[in-house]
């Protein structure tokens, strides 16, 4: 007995020392904190622009959520600007102004924010051409197109038979069309129905949007396809020209619990749409003419005020219709992006919970078309055999892809959501070459052109949907974050981390030699009718309740700047031009208590109207509000607002002179002649 | 007779042991690109609880995409139990120590031993559990061959997730417990040889 107790006593102590020491030698291997250090070497140099210089590319991120897009220049990651597009934006009084309150006109009615997605450079002959850039409006659809000369939204197409307008605005290599694809199936026309009848009753529409012509932007005709949800879309182009390919997902056909239900099948779809086939159709007269309601808005470049046109009927074409017109490539597991490499040969799909990145082949696509290699046929539309189009897979290359795009030098660069990192991968042999870990969790990436026929492969930037740690915090939400990263080497050498406005989703850039940006309009073209060329031109007019006020803005003053004769509950339209002709000479306009609009902001040359309703009798001063020049806190003036019902002269005055004079008279006969070219309502 | 060293020792033990019931006994931290700071679990002898306290709800939040079950302290009939076993291992010790029993001395040690693999064994089959009884059909990432069980001891990479496992403060204390409890039982051996040799 005495020799068990010791024998259990000294294999117990053996026993809890081994473990112990066991346990500590175990600990040190517990991993290592991540690091999050810039790779490249010499980085700040390399992304450095002195003061004065400029930088290479001009870079345009989506601003999600606030509708807007603003624009950076790289490799510095200088905001340069935001530009308002969807929402009404204070700082440039977009959609307050009467001018540009159209813009944001809907069937619905006024619709002042938008989710704003992919920006897309228009191009001519699969490259960039630096004219315009088109961004979609997700929530309510929309397409937008921005003059990169201005750098303005100038025209918004609303998007009938859609919902969750995300596969777009995608553009084919030549410009003719802009593409909307719906994310949300709806009834088509939308009528009242069960939710539950979403398998019989909920379509897809696909939209081809002639986008070649400024102010011209129109519908072609709508694809109605099977209510799947279409996620993105990319032209085919090079040997794939003609051809456009659309994700999907939902290919159950859920409308509850997506999350669980719309992860089902192994296999989702890419959509391959032959578009010129579509045209031919649409030609041939096999499209149907449906009623549709939709706002059509363009700003006037020469009046720089917008209006509305109502647009009621849309062709839409069914597949059933139209042979050859549409084929289902099998994808695995609920593809995102679509990405077709610069030779338009391969078409990558990116299935966020596929453990492979399946890349098609457009030749064989075209033999398994050719040889009918069909697996099946779903809702008229053949579905084409996984292996008969199957170029290749890249295995093993990461967790939750989401979006590719190229160097125009064999490789791919793929963004991979839930291991937060890029993987550099060659076309072709489907290897993977390099990783490199982003911060945190990212969404789209972009390289400039890299969705392009010839990308300028020089950086790639990640744009993420978590910023955590990366910066100095400010409570609870961060905006967004983004990475610079050198490609010109067979590594990906971190640069750069900026943080960004809203919640960028895809991003374009471009050389910068490529935008011709504008210095000022020039004031002898303004049509705008309620503009004034010279200070004498201002004046004061009275249409029973509506008093319309022309005003003069130059350095330092505003003509006239006395206003008399107003009475409370009158409608006053103050409609600013700014006289000047100088480069970045912008003047701006408030008034006091006013609750009808923001500001006016006025680039030189420009004429915008800001509309006002005074409450409360007193005198209300007004006062320019962009620091203009050495006396901008002298461009300042007064309204007097009078009860109502009072005699008070109208008067409109600078320097106890009256502005307008005897054109008081022709003042009225422009008020009668009316309100066009977005005048005020 | 036990020495005072002895009794002293088991004394120790026994409050060591009592202070371990209200330490986390076990820990399992889960880093992953998104969770640079990472998350944590902590096993104590009658909880489940986050290293912070919104931990919890977020590892159970990101564990329904690959249909794992929710991790419900209150479902696991252990964490009942094992708090009135240290307890009355704790108990034991200082009784043990009053006593002065070298016989109890060794029942004790042979009972913690068996309490602390036991407690692994079962943590062993909770993780196993948890980590291969996936939810197929409401999973939403499901990677072919996949499982999700933490290691009991070590490092591992689950999918974006690096989980290391790792005894805690409690268990330390158990085991020091268990050292000065073979330590007590060896001095007083050694005294009872040389009184014994002396007469």
């Amino acid at each position: 007995m005495r020799i068990s107790a010791r024998m259990m006593a000294m294999a117990t102590l053996a026993v809890a020392i081994g473990v112990a020491s066991l346990l500590a030698a175990c600990h040190s291997n517990a991993p290592a904190t991540l690091t999050s250090a810039v790779s490249g070497a010499n980085a700040a140099a390399r992304v450095y622009v002195p003061p004065g210089q400029k930088d290479e590319f001009y870079a345009f991120f989506s601003g999600g959520f606030s509708g807007q897009v603003s624009v950076y220049g790289l490799p510095s990651g200088r905001l340069l600007k935001v530009i308002p597009v969807f929402s009404q934006d204070p700082q440039e009084g977009w959609g307050y102004d009467e001018e540009t309150k159209p813009m944001l006109q809907t069937s619905f009615g006024f619709v002042p924010w938008d989710d704003a997605h992919h920006p897309e450079l228009s191009q001519t002959n699969g490259v960039p051409n630096g004219k315009w850039l088109f961004i979609n409006g997700n929530n309510t659809p929309r397409i937008a197109r921005i003059d990169l000369g201005q750098f303005r939204t100038e025209e918004i197409l609303q998007i009938p038979n859609s919902a969750g307008n995300h596969s777009s605005p995608f553009t084919t290599p030549d410009g003719k069309y802009v593409v909307a694809g719906t994310r949300f199936s709806v009834p088509v026309p939308n009528r009242d129905t069960t939710i539950a009848s979403f398998a019989q009753t909920f379509k897809g529409t696909l939209t081809f949007v002639r986008a070649d012509e400024p102010g011209n932007m129109a519908i072609a005709f709508q694809i109605l396809v099977p209510g799947f949800d279409y996620d993105l879309g990319h032209a085919g182009k090079g040997v794939s020209d003609g051809w456009f390919f659309f994700t999907t997902y939902n290919t159950e056909q859920a409308h509850t619990k997506l999350e669980v239900n719309a992860s089902q099948n192994d296999k989702d779809y890419i959509a391959a749409i032959n578009y010129r086939r579509a045209e031919a159709c649409v030609a041939a007269g096999n499209g149907t003419t449906m009623p549709a309601s939709y706002d059509h808005n363009v700003l006037d470049d020469r009046s720089n005020a917008a209006h509305v046109e109502r647009k009621t009927s849309v062709i839409v074409l069914d597949p059933s219709r139209c042979d050859g017109l549409m084929y289902f490539l099998p994808t695995p597991k609920s593809p995102h992006g679509v990405d077709v490499d610069p030779s338009g040969e391969y078409i990558v799909g990116n299935g966020k919970l596929s453990a492979v990145i399946a890349v098609h082949s457009f030749t064989k696509m075209q033999q398994a078309i050719a040889s009918k290699s069909f697996d099946k046929i779903v809702d008229g539309i053949p579905v084409l055999k996984y292996e008969s189009v199957l170029a290749g897979e890249v295995k093993s290359a990461g967790l939750g892809p989401l979006h590719t795009e190229f160097d125009g030098k064999g490789y791919a660069y793929t963004s991979f959501f839930i291991s937060s990192e890029i993987v550099k991968w060659k076309l072709g042999t489907w290897e993977v070459v390099d990783r490199t870990p982003t911060y945190y969790a990212i969404g789209h990436l972009m390289i400039p052109g890299g969705d392009s026929r010839a990308p300028w492969g020089k950086y790639v930037i990640a744009l993420n949907k978590i910023t955590k740690d990366r910066y100095l915090p400010t409570g609870p939400i961060m905006d967004q974050s983004a990475q610079l990263y050198d490609i010109s080497g067979p590594k990906m050498q971190l640069l750069l981390d900026f943080p960004t406005i809203g919640e960028p989703h895809y991003a374009q850039a471009l050389p910068a030699s490529l935008i011709h940006s504008v210095k000022f309009n020039t004031l002898s073209e303004n049509a705008n009718p309620w503009a004034v060329k010279t200070e004498a031109e201002g004046g004061i007019s009275r249409q029973g309740r509506v008093v319309h006020v022309k005003m003069a803005a130059i350095r330092s003053h505003f003509s006239p700047d006395n206003i008399e004769g107003i009475t409370v509950g009158d409608t006053v339209y103050f409609h600013l031009t700014n006289i000047e002709q100088d480069w970045d000479i912008v003047h701006g306009f408030a008034v006091l208590g006013n609750t009808d609009a923001a500001e006016l902001i006025l680039a030189p040359g420009e004429t915008r109207t800001l509309k006002w309703i005074p409450r409360a009798s007193g005198v209300f001063p007004f006062y320019c509000t962009d620091f203009c020049s050495a006396l901008h806190q002298e461009m300042q003036g007064y309204v007097r607002v009078s009860p109502a019902g009072s005699t008070v002269a109208l008067s409109a005055t600078i320097g106890d002179r009256p502005v307008g004079g005897d054109r008081m008279a022709g003042m009225h006969s422009a008020v009668a002649g009316g309100t066009a070219a977005g005048g005020p309502q | 007779m036990m020495s005072r060293l002895s009794r002293c020792l088991l004394v120790i033990a026994g409050v060591l042991l009592a202070v371990s019931l209200r330490l986390p006994l076990w820990r399992i931290a889960l880093t992953a690109p998104q969770y640079p700071e990472g998350l944590g679990l902590q096993i104590g002898a009658g909880t489940i609880a986050g290293a912070a306290p919104q931990d919890l709800g977020n590892i159970n939040e990101l564990n329904h995409y690959i249909g794992m079950r929710p991790i419900d302290p209150g479902a696991l009939p252990e964490l009942r139990v094992l708090p009135w076993l240290l307890a009355a291992l704790a108990v034991l010790a200082l009784v043990a120590a009053a006593l002065g029993s070298r016989r109890l001395v060794a029942a004790w040690l042979g009972a913690v031993v068996l309490v602390g693999l036991a407690g692994l064994a079962d943590l062993y089959r909770w993780s196993y559990t948890f980590g291969h009884d996936l939810d197929a059909e409401h999973a939403i990432i499901k990677v072919p061959g996949m499982v999700y069980q933490p290691p009991l001891i070590g490092t591992k990479q689950l999918l974006n997730f690096t989980a290391s496992s790792w005894p805690a403060a409690g268990t330390w204390l158990a085991v020091a417990a268990l050292i000065a409890g073979a330590v007590a039982l060896v001095v007083s051996r050694r005294r009872v040889s040389a009184s014994a040799s002396a007469a």
